[in-house]
């Protein structure tokens, strides 16, 4: 068993390519706990989508596509804070529009652009093919997102409870939410490197929805969740190398497997 | 009093209260929303002073909450002054605090009873300091006085309408403000509760502390207020309950004409 545990550790790219993973799994751990329960989980998988004209823009001006994923997210962050703020659209509408707007521009771009088989590692992740930039990159951004939630995890938790009292005490709700969406932008765009643009939501979404069928508890689920991102990366991981199984859809079924079993765990109990 | 239009929180936005001002002061306010003509609040003037506690009354859509708002700060003032302690509301957060209606809480939202009476000290902890033992002194506090320590660890969500008050109430507690906002506390409340809401501000009232109530429910006016407040856009009436609770006042506030004013007048002079 160590040795059917070590064996692959011997490799650069399975070492980089778990690091990254682990480090994707507690950002997504951290920020899923917020995105399940302040709604969000919309966005989450507009995002994973409007990233996609900046992938392609980058390899075609042959820049690093974490750095291009991560403009069109910001943009497309920018241009959903402008539509609801300025323009008094609901969140969703505002969404909708960006999110099909921006993939259509990526598919569009990416049809000009002969190298497919790049973008097919966006598409559905490659975690396997991670680069020491990658990890340095996500290692960067994994430690603003953890940083920035402990920082400002009261604030956080304010505004989601009770935005007039945030805003009562000083606090500006949309600041606090936009601040939030740009580590959920960056959050998605490393998640794609690993289950890719498809299925990101799941990294998002599942850890904490899981978390929430268990514990009742803000600080609770965002530990479980972490835990169970984790594991779902490590495991997805092996499972991958060992059969030779696409690493996003194995992450993606453990996390789901362990959604279901909580779910009984929630019906037993009651 | 304009107020600086920055954003600030924490311990920087308290300034001590102005020698000689009331509670609260409002002059000359009128509020409507854009596009829409017809004013929520037309020239309302009041004022409120140290340890009073005031009823404020008027139908629903009188405008009571929209008022409470602007003193508070979240909308912001388009004619008029309001002043608190002789300041704009944002430049001495820690003096006021709102007991908001429950419907603008996500109660869903997975928090502790602890933690969200702890959210009242985080307008005097500012960005980046996590509560220290005083704030939980203070917290453990609040939640004695609204007899709720034994459910500190639930799940706010889980609990009854009257839980739920008193969580909020509890909350507004911790932030040890000055001058207590409280918008229809005693809607969907049991007894119980009610009796510790009263209890509770009469004794923030002996202590100096200011407390103004909305509510739409006259029967609770003679028992636990002193001076009432009607409001229909404008302040109808304002002096001690027993002067300003007239059949002429209630109808005018809740835009209907009483019938049978020979038959409840004598009902109501009662009091």
């Amino acid at each position: 068993m160590v040795e059917w545990i070590l064996e692959p550790l011997q490799y650069g790219f399975f070492q980089r390519g778990l690091l990254a993973g682990i480090i994707v799994a507690i950002s997504c751990g951290v920020l899923s706990t917020f995105i399940v329960w302040r709604g969000m989980a919309f966005i989450g998988d507009a995002l994973a989508h409007a990233v996609l004209p900046g992938i392609v823009i980058s390899i075609v001006l042959g820049i690093h596509v974490l750095i291009g994923a991560l403009g069109a997210a910001v943009l497309s962050v920018i241009g959903i804070g402008a539509l609801t703020r300025k323009k008094g659209f609901k969140e969703d509408t505002a969404i909708g529009v960006i999110f099909a707007g921006a993939f259509a521009l990526g598919v569009l771009l990416m049809s000009r652009v002969s190298s497919f088989k790049d973008l097919s590692h966006i598409l559905f992740g490659n975690i396997l093919g991670v680069s020491d930039v990658d990890v340095i990159l996500i290692a960067s951004v994994g430690v603003i997102v953890v940083a920035a939630v402990y920082l400002f995890f009261k604030e956080l938790l304010v505004t989601s409870f009770d935005p007039t009292h945030a805003k009562a005490i000083g606090l500006s709700p949309q600041m606090i939410h936009f601040a939030l969406l740009i580590l959920v932008a960056a959050t998605t765009v490393l998640a794609t490197q690993t289950v890719g643009v498809v299925l990101v939501m799941a990294l998002l979404v599942t850890p904490a929805a899981a978390a929430s069928l268990l514990v009742k508890e803000l600080v609770k689920i965002l530990w479980i969740s972490i835990v169970f991102a984790v594991f779902a990366i490590i495991a997805g991981f092996y499972l991958s190398y060992y059969f030779d199984l696409a690493s996003g859809a194995t992450i993606v079924l453990i996390l789901t497997l362990f959604f279901l079993i909580s779910f009984i765990i929630s019906k037993i109990r009651k | 009093m304009k107020k600086p239009a920055v954003m600030c929180y924490g311990k920087d936005c308290d300034h001590p209260p102005l020698s000689g001002s009331s509670a609260l002061e409002v002059r000359d306010v009128s509020f409507y929303y854009p596009g829409n003509k017809n004013k929520i609040l037309d020239n309302v003037n009041l004022s409120i002073k140290g340890g009073e506690k005031v009823a404020f009354v008027g139908p629903n859509g009188a405008g009571k909450s929209t008022l409470m708002n602007l003193i508070l700060g979240l909308e912001p003032l388009q004619t008029g002054e309001i002043s608190v302690f002789g300041h704009g509301s944002s430049s001495c957060r820690h003096r006021v605090a709102m007991v908001p209606q429950k419907s603008t809480v996500d109660w869903h939202f997975p928090v502790t009873v602890r933690q969200v009476v702890t959210m009242g000290r985080y307008v005097h902890l500012g960005w980046f300091k996590k509560p220290g033992a005083a704030d939980r002194d203070a917290v453990e506090q609040a939640m004695e006085t609204m007899e709720i320590c034994d459910i500190a660890d639930r799940q706010v969500g889980e609990l009854s309408g009257g839980q739920q008050q008193r969580v909020m109430i509890a909350r507004t507690l911790a932030h040890d403000a000055d001058l207590l906002l409280l918008d229809e506390p005693l809607n969907h409340v049991d007894i119980a509760t009610q009796e510790l809401i009263f209890h509770t501000m009469e004794d923030l009232c002996s202590r100096g502390k200011s407390v103004l109530v909305s509510t739409h429910d006259l029967g609770i006016l003679t028992v636990h207020f002193s001076r009432a407040l009607f409001l229909d856009k404008s302040i109808i009436a304002d002096g001690a309950v027993k002067d300003v609770l007239t059949p002429e006042n209630i109808a005018r506030a809740y835009g209907f004409e009483f019938h049978k004013d020979k038959e409840l007048s004598p009902w109501l002079n009662g009091y």
